[in-house]
């Protein structure tokens, strides 16, 4: 007869028993340094600033399926942290999100979720679907009541046809035709409601997309660098990543430094400087051990 | 129930009780001792409240258009409130914010430009000239803490090439090939700017074409905004203000919508 003896964590009785009796970890965010945090604030500590994607992020439906788009900067409130970040995240071979926000923040679930749909697959073995994905990220985006700070773009073609979904951070989705999100989805919705029509082409599109997220570069302070393009079809995902450097480094037109040469030498002479030994000594200086 | 902004009744403090003290300043009863009680206002929010202004110039002049709607909050309260002034031949003025401060402010530039005329001397207001007073009176009242809850576009030609000039409510002034106030900043600036930039001398159809596209854009996304506005255009043959228009809308997306997941 098995008798387990409560002891904290481990017992020795059987090893199979000892995930049991573990202390599991409470699951959601943990709380209790908000008043720590918010008194040393007051005492003049600064908070580590988060690295935001400061964003622009746009997809739209078009005749054959899906077109993504997505500016490259990452911004550490007014500095830019990375020049040419990823902003397309995979999450399954035929469905690519878009993430605005906070950058761990929108890496990490897409991640978390790709991997729950990669589970899901092989269980019921049929190719994902996009809907499966939407329901999937807004459900624990919902559970963390905005607190993942993740603004998202999800597109994707599966068995039912192409589908694009845009996620707010509190766990609201909308289902629609174009779709814009992050600090320049203003500027990148004005060109998609001044151009966007039903069945465009591919390469109608593609320059749709490219043209939105040209105007949340030039116009928006949070987003610069390059266009990373997505294109996605019933059978292949174009991931065009840079689609166009929009802004490329100046090339250095002089320089300021004289060449060597340009004042001319007349006359060089090499002297001895003499030197007079005074007193030599020799010291033992005990090693430090 | 609100607090009346002026005393309904009147209680004077004491007049010599003890006597002044020597050397005090002694305030006399029914003087406005405490100054912003009831006696001076300030502007602390705007009430009825316009939405955005643009402006592009083109090759021969300027072209604006504002919309007519007066907001009361989230209430689209006054449906024909023309926003946008001729001021004379070649200069026109367009205004957004508080739509109070606005009438008052129009109404004295009105009577200026009447003396002006009275004066008889050939001179009129240059648009420059309107920006730079604009500039110098706003300022001047957010100096005072009671600022014009407004912004104003100047535009026209001056000295055969088109001017098109903006002030704030705190002052900030500029001048650029292409504007738009409020909400336009974000939704219409980005069309505006790629359009002069690929082509800088447009003609007045090209120019007018774009703003009308801006106009619908702005109606789409622009939650205090109304699909009736006006256009005025200044060249050196004069200036007009077209109007009003009223913009169609396309929903044909709305069938490809259904739903939200």
């Amino acid at each position: 007869m098995k008798t387990i003896v409560r002891i904290p964590c481990v017992t020795t009785t059987s090893i199979s028993n000892m995930a049991a009796c573990a202390e599991l970890p409470a699951g959601g965010f943990v709380f209790e340094n908000c008043q720590r945090n918010k008194f040393l604030e007051s005492q003049g500590y600064k908070v580590p600033k988060a690295y935001k994607t400061g964003t622009t992020i746009c997809g739209l439906v078009y005749k054959d399926g899906i077109v993504l788009g997505a500016d490259t900067r990452a911004t550490e409130d007014t500095i830019v942290a990375d020049k040419n970040c990823a902003k397309i995240h995979y999450i399954s071979s035929n469905i690519y999100c878009c993430g605005a926000g906070t950058a761990a923040d929108t890496e990490m679930t897409t991640q978390l979720i790709s991997s729950e749909l990669e589970l899901h697959r092989l269980n019921t073995g049929r190719q994902p679907r996009v809907c499966t994905a939407n329901r999937l990220l807004k459900q624990m985006l919902f559970r963390y009541h905005g607190y993942i700070g993740a603004a998202l773009v999800l597109g994707g073609v599966d068995s039912t046809g192409p589908h694009l979904y845009s996620i707010w951070p509190h766990g609201s989705t909308d289902k629609l035709p174009f779709v814009t999100m992050g600090s320049g989805s203003l500027a990148a919705m004005a060109t998609f409601e001044d151009r966007y029509k039903a069945d465009l082409s591919r390469d109608e599109a593609m320059k749709l997309v490219r043209d939105a997220i040209c105007a949340g570069i030039f116009n928006d302070l949070g987003s610069g660098s390059n266009v990373d393009l997505c294109v996605i079809t019933k059978d292949k995902v174009d991931y065009i990543r840079p689609y166009e450097e929009a802004n490329k480094k100046g090339v250095r037109q002089g320089k300021y430094r004289y060449d060597r040469g340009t004042t001319v030498v007349i006359s060089s002479e090499v002297k001895k400087v003499e030197l007079e030994v005074i007193d030599t000594e020799v010291r033992a200086v005990p090693m430090e051990t | 129930m609100a607090t009346p902004a002026f005393p309904t009744s009147f209680v004077p403090g004491p007049l010599w009780g003890n006597g002044p003290t020597p050397g005090q300043v002694y305030n006399f009863p029914g003087a406005a001792t405490a100054p912003d009680q009831w006696g001076t206002q300030r502007t602390l929010n705007p009430s009825v409240t316009t939405t955005s202004v643009l402006a592009v110039k083109y090759k021969d002049g300027v072209v604006m258009a504002a919309d007519m709607l007066g907001s009361y909050g989230s209430l689209a309260r006054y449906r024909n409130c023309p926003r946008l002034q001729k001021i004379n031949d070649k200069t026109i003025l367009g205004c957004s914010g508080d739509y109070a401060d606005f009438q008052f402010l129009s109404n004295i530039i009105n009577q200026r430009v009447v003396e002006e005329e009275c004066l008889n001397d050939g001179f009129s207001y240059t648009p420059p000239g309107l920006h730079s007073w604009l500039t110098r009176v706003m300022y001047n009242r957010r100096s005072q803490f009671n600022p014009l809850w407004n912004t104003y576009l100047v535009g026209g030609i001056h000295q055969e090439k088109p001017f098109l000039g903006y002030v704030d409510k705190i002052g900030i002034a500029y001048e650029a090939d292409t504007i738009a106030t409020g909400f336009g900043a974000y939704l219409a600036l980005p069309i505006l700017r790629d359009a002069v930039e690929k082509n800088k001398k447009m003609e007045e159809k090209q120019a007018v074409e774009l703003i009308d596209r801006c106009m619908k854009l702005l109606f789409y996304r622009d939650a205090r905004s109304l699909n009736k506005y006006q256009v005025a255009v200044v060249t050196k043959k004069g200036s007009e203000i077209r109007g009003p228009i009223v913009s169609e809308a396309n929903w044909e997306i709305a069938h490809m919508v259904k739903g939200y997941e």
